[in-house]
């Protein structure tokens, strides 16, 4: 195949490319106005034409993962991060570069009008190039949303494990949300750095913020509760619903633990438990 | 041959297992404690492991073994300072080591057999004491 005009055109047209694409993207029936400025897209747009028109001066159009599209692939990569976060879907980050198709080819048909051979192959190299580019923008775009999911999934777990000392040798582990593998193994570890850190006899495992206790969620609080206890400690779980009191008993769930309703009834039974009492001051005794 | 040490401290007989433990070890570790819980007619033994590092499931159930046989001796057995990991590690393995009690420390392990062996004597005593 002859030497590709496509690098000539963009070289060539840039300054009219760009005008028309923008103008196309803008009169899109997806065009997100309210997500991202006019000026920003102007500049988005020129920084990737620019980009695309010294890439394509290789005279490489069809693997982008050479070097000599470094460029182009930073751009995009960048592009679709910032979009995840302004709330754009992927299709409509993927047609940034699909609304190019147009001005393009527009511009291949008036210079190879009299070539018809040229430019069906023509068409088909900007074809192929333009949806690699947008493939990998959509490629791109899904990395960046998997890691805003892993760093929130990260977060949720430092946020919903905290172990805290409630008294002298009592320490109370308040579980939100649903229990699994990952988060017990957390909790457990966390728990039992802590028994060793306070010396604490009695853990409180206060679910109340658990929504569900099935089976397996059962399973996970057994196996705490077993590992606290070779370590020395007593564990007390409190918090437990009416609604799930009854789940419990319907599976045939059984905690082989001692059981409280409220946090504070669990808290009175761990005092009683490690010889402790509060003594509520009367007035005369705080007053005299 | 190599054993592990086991010490009198009056009704308890105190062991300290400082090395890591392999499956010989631990069968000589039984047959000795057996041995001097039968000559010394001890009333307690406080099992520290709190050098262990590593546990498979045959130690694991070593040490479920051992204190069941030193209760059919009659003697009060409590195991003092696991590791977290090796907790999760014998939990995770399903040996729970249910009827076996455990302290955190050998302190409180102390405090715990003097405790049980005082109390069926002296309950009405001093059974109020500080536990």
């Amino acid at each position: 195949m002859a030497k590709s005009r496509i690098p000539s055109i963009l070289y060539a047209y840039e300054e009219e490319l760009l005008e028309e694409w923008i103008r196309e993207q803008l009169a899109s029936d997806i065009w997100r106005g309210d997500l991202l400025p006019e000026s920003e897209l102007r500049r988005q747009s020129s920084e990737f034409l620019g980009a695309l028109r010294q890439a394509a001066e290789s005279d490489n159009l069809t693997d982008i993962m050479t070097p000599q599209w470094s460029e182009v692939r930073e751009i995009l990569t960048d592009l679709s991060r910032s979009r995840v976060q302004q709330g754009f879907a992927p299709w409509e980050t993927a047609t940034f570069i699909f609304s190019l198709k147009q001005p393009l080819f527009t511009r291949l048909r008036q210079e190879l009008e009299q070539d018809a051979d040229t430019l069906a192959n023509e068409y088909w190299a900007a074809t192929v190039l333009l949806d690699e580019l947008g493939l990998f923008t959509t490629e791109a775009y899904q990395k960046s949303r998997e890691a805003v999911i892993a760093r929130q999934q990260q977060e949720l777990l430092e946020l919903s494990t905290p172990v805290v000392k409630l008294w002298d040798g009592i320490l109370a582990v308040p579980l939100i949300g649903t229990l699994d593998s990952a988060r017990t193994q957390l909790v457990m570890e966390s728990l039992l750095q802590r028994i060793i850190d306070t010396e604490a006899t009695i853990a409180i495992i206060d679910i109340t913020g658990v929504p569900t206790v099935d089976t397996l969620v059962a399973q996970h609080l057994i196996k705490t509760v077993a590992a606290a206890r070779l370590m020395g400690a007593d564990c007390i779980v409190s918090g437990i619903r009416p609604q799930i009191a009854q789940t419990m008993v319907q599976l045939g769930v059984d905690l082989d633990v001692t059981t409280k309703a409220s946090l504070a009834e669990a808290l009175r039974l761990a005092l009683q438990r490690s010889d402790q009492t509060i003594i509520r001051k009367s007035r005369d005794a705080a007053g005299g | 041959m190599e054993s592990i040490p086991i010490l009198k401290m009056g009704d308890v007989l105190l062991v300290t297992i400082q090395v890591d433990m392999h499956d010989r070890l631990a069968i000589t570790l039984q047959e000795d404690l057996t041995d001097r819980i039968a000559s010394t007619s001890a009333q307690g033994v406080l099992i520290d492991i709190s050098a262990l590092e590593v546990v498979d499931s045959f130690i694991g159930r070593m040490l479920g073994n051992i204190a069941a046989m030193s209760r059919v001796l009659d003697a009060e057995t409590v195991v003092v300072g696991m590791r977290p990991a090796v907790a999760i590690t014998l939990v995770e393995l399903g040996l729970s080591l249910r009827g076996v009690r455990t302290a955190l420390n050998v302190d409180k392990g102390m405090d715990l057999l003097r405790a049980s062996l005082r109390s069926p004597a002296e309950e009405s005593a001093d059974g109020t004491d500080e536990g």
